[in-house]
């Protein structure tokens, strides 16, 4: 016997995660598990062409910064190759750039560090404020966008954001600081995710450090010790190296 | 006005592994029982699925799986004279989201608190004497060893636990915890095949003269099937677990070892995605009547029972206790008042190492999976000459190499640019690390109430934790950072360190989903919202159960003695209470 109550989820706005389908029922369940075909949410890969939050100049900023961050050497291809830029587009073009699984609601006041992020600014707005504002301050200090500066000019700034030198024009509750922080994670995370979320392209940080990714079944090898594991990485779409 | 739906005998409030096995337990003794769950229907197939399950971003980085702030938050200050402020995101620790609960995306380790931690006060007292004990709001729990012992048995059946007896019957057994408190037989599996890093610390504790074993698991060292005949899979060590629900039927939780079996009954019923507002006394509060919840439309419902479980996560159970004024709420000045009382946390430290030509692979990994010493942990060592009780387990687990979180680099190494990229290729093969999970003990300052300010979608305050680590648990945990460091040398390590804890509980980086107390279980209802068989002193066909009842925190993972108090409330209830329903025990 089984009553469904509801078709729709009961989070649809705050839960929605854009890429993924909804299949949970608010529902009387007694009698037998329930189960239904086609039921599962496997992620649908992101298409790697285009911009869907950034404007062309934040793309070209967002850029240039993914590659100083993660610069191209014989170790892997740079943060823009490996499609960084394009993870950030799309992770801020959906419910992470919305906050929309977080407690949004008010009073924002300014907090202790122990209480972690108090602004009322979303992902995708301290993206938008931050990036205008680092323009800014290359412009009254180089004359010139970030992108347009040397790599190593570039770098100056951006250890400016990290050490506390530069202090870019925010807003209360937003922080230069948190604002470097949270390009520093975005990137890593584009840079170490599954290739689907469009970074990571290739698997380039995976072969780097020997992470064999969406493999799932160690038990060949776990009393093999001190032993290279001998196979490449896979990607959760079944892409080998 | 709410819909009135029909009676029932019980009433269950979330649908996690206290939940599951209350109803498990409670159907088999003929009663008519329903759970209200908040979050979705999960199984393994749909939502853990092993096409891709392994999305480190999804599950580990976005937490998928968890309960999101948006639906409900905390605040968080660190002493009373600050203003708590929302926890926006959770980060510290994670509470769970949906049937299953916080048991869907565990590590699996699963301890037995000791026979010393349910008496603490009188253990403590009787071996220093009672001026040891300070300013600590030690507590016994009013359960003994003896009669908690059966319930850790069954939970540990019940799951498939893969571990090695350290003392049967009083007999210390070879390869085991000595340390242990009695127990009857052996675990049901044996333990998990151990990766390079934990059989390395292995050795090295051995040679420096300490006991090592390996860590209980609830990931399975081979295929099981448990008591109610549901059928487990092994582990295949895929790194993919803790913040995951399994993908291979081979992680314990409710979905894998319970509901299989529960949901066939014809007097069982859940109802997913339905949220429980608060729980309706009759006007004397004497006596629960009914919950009020709300399904997904938004449609308010009232459903009559003769008993209420409270079975959410233990911070839920407490705020639920504290909207529906069931027990009289803690009060910090005074020091009078029950529930919110005694909360508790975990006491951690690290150590690390890296060395220049290992290969760890460190992705080959699980939840529960790895060698630990208890030669520090609880009274296993004479506290006499210290300024502190309590202590730590010191565990050299393996878990996962997912590499957005865990790619430790060489010291100096900068986190950006080329140098970064050298030091985290460096790093990722060439680092172990062991750790101390503490002891938590409570004060009069560290407690739970509800927000003056904040409120959830539904206008309901927000709990509020007070919370900051003790100078007692302080002085413990750099102890045992002391005793760490000196365990280092025998490695050989490039370069090796350990972390020492400070005050200011920081909620932001994760440490620890093992938040404890604030309806605790005693023997004097003047310091416990519950009897020692987790019923409502002031309510008695209410019961609330989960980590909220513990006393203080161990220097252990809590899942075990909560499944063991599971299965304790769920055999009061069914030997006693169903019998002759009212108090248990007289206030």
């Amino acid at each position: 016997m089984r009553h469904l109550l509801s078709r729709r989820r009961l989070l649809a706005s705050a839960a929605a995660v854009p890429i993924l389908a909804a299949t949970a029922h608010g529902e009387t369940i007694s009698g037998q598990l329930p189960w239904s075909p086609f039921a599962g949410e496997p992620p649908r890969p992101v298409n790697p062409l285009g911009w869907y939050f950034f404007h062309p100049g934040e793309a070209a900023a967002v850029e240039a910064i993914v590659d100083r961050l993660i610069p191209a050497d014989h170790l892997s291809p740079g943060g823009k190759d490996c499609g960084c830029a394009v993870f950030i587009d799309r992770q801020l073009a959906g419910s992470y750039g919305q906050a929309s699984r977080l407690y949004n609601k008010g009073p924002f006041m300014p907090g202790l560090s122990t209480q972690g992020y108090q602004g009322d600014l979303t992902p995708a707005g301290r993206y938008r404020l931050g990036l205008r504002a680092l323009n800014d301050y290359t412009h009254t200090t180089y004359k010139k966008d970030f992108v347009a500066l040397s790599p190593d000019e570039q770098d100056t700034v951006l250890a400016g954001l990290d050490g506390g030198k530069i202090k870019l024009s925010l807003r209360p509750g937003f922080t230069t600081k948190e604002f470097f922080e949270l390009l520093l994670q975005n990137t890593m995370e584009g840079f170490f995710a599954d290739p689907l979320y469009g970074g990571n392209r290739g698997m380039a940080s995976w072969k780097m450090v020997g992470f064999p990714g969406a493999r799932y079944d160690y038990r060949d090898h776990i009393d093999k010790h001190n032993v290279p594991y001998p196979k490449g990485p896979v990607s959760i779409y079944g892409h080998e190296a | 006005m709410a819909r009135i739906l029909p009676k029932k005998d019980v009433v269950i409030i979330g649908l996690g592994w206290t939940g599951s096995i209350l109803a498990q337990q409670l159907t088999d003794a003929g009663l008519n029982v329903v759970a209200v769950e908040r979050g979705p229907w999960r199984d393994t197939a749909t939502d853990f699925n092993i096409g891709y399950m392994q999305d480190e971003l999804r599950y580990a980085i976005r937490k998928d799986l968890f309960l999101q702030p948006a639906v409900e938050a905390m605040t968080m200050r660190n002493s009373m004279s600050q203003t708590a402020l929302p926890m926006r995101d959770y980060g510290s620790f994670l509470p769970g989201n949906g049937v299953g609960g916080a048991g869907v995306h565990w590590n699996g380790h699963t301890w037995r608190f000791w026979e010393s931690d349910f008496e603490i006060k009188t253990h403590l007292t009787r071996r220093y004497g009672a001026a040891k004990l300070k300013d600590l709001w030690v507590q016994d729990w009013g359960v003994t060893w003896n009669e908690i012992e059966p319930s850790f048995d069954r939970f540990e059946y019940l799951c498939g636990i893969s571990g090695k007896a350290g003392n049967l019957k009083g007999q210390i057994q070879p390869g085991g915890n000595p340390f242990e408190s009695p127990r009857a037989r052996e675990y049901p599996n044996p333990p998990m095949r151990m990766p390079y890093a934990s059989a390395l610390f292995a050795e090295k504790m051995t040679e420096l003269g300490f006991h090592p074993f390996p860590l209980p698991s609830a990931n399975l060292s081979q295929a099981y099937v448990n008591p109610l005949g549901v059928r487990m899979g092994q582990c295949s060590y895929c790194g993919f677990c803790e913040r995951f629900g399994c993908g291979n039927y081979s992680k314990a939780s409710a979905q894998t070892t319970i509901l299989p079996v529960l949901i066939k009954k014809p007097n069982f019923e859940a109802r997913t995605e339905c949220e429980v507002l608060r729980v309706n006394l009759t006007p004397d509060g004497k006596h629960a009547r009914s919950v009020t919840y709300l399904d997904v439309h938004g449609v308010e419902y009232e459903q009559p029972g003769d008993m209420v479980l409270i079975c959410a996560y233990g911070l839920m159970n407490v705020r639920m206790m504290l909207l529906s004024k069931i027990g009289a709420p803690y009060d910090p000045v005074s020091g009078k008042g029950v529930v919110g009382r005694n909360y508790c946390y975990q006491t951690s430290a690290g150590a690390r190492l890296l060395f220049e030509d290992k290969h760890f692979n460190p992705f080959i990994g699980a939840g529960s999976l790895g060698q630990t010493i208890d030669d520090f942990n609880g009274d296993a060592f004479d506290h006499s000459k210290l300024d502190f009780v309590g202590g730590a387990g010191i565990t050299c687990a393996v878990s996962n190499g997912r590499p957005i979180s865990n790619r430790p680099t060489p010291p100096g190494t900068p986190r950006w640019g080329a140098k970064w990229k050298q030091g985290t290729v460096d790093g990722y093969q060439n680092s172990m690390g062991f750790g101390s999970q503490g002891s938590s003990y409570p004060v009069r300052e560290n407690y739970l109430d509800l927000d003056p300010t904040y409120t959830d979608r539904h206008g309901r305050p927000l709990l509020r934790v007070t919370f900051d680590f003790p100078d007692n648990d302080i002085a413990m945990s750099n102890y045992l950072s002391d005793q760490m460091e000196k365990m280092l040398k025998p490695f050989n390590a490039k370069w090796s360190g350990v972390s020492r804890l400070k005050k200011g509980w920081n909620s932001v980086p994760y440490q620890s989903t093992h938040n404890t107390g604030g309806a605790v279980m005693g023997g004097d209802p003047k310091t416990s919202a519950v009897n020692k068989y987790l019923q409502c002193w002031d309510v008695p066909n209410v019961f609330v159960i989960g980590a909220s009842a513990f006393a203080h925190n161990a220097g252990m993972n809590p899942t075990g003695t909560v499944g063991a108090l599971a299965y304790w409330a769920a055999d009061a209830i069914t030997t006693k209470y169903i019998k002759n329903p009212g108090a248990l025990v007289p206030a």
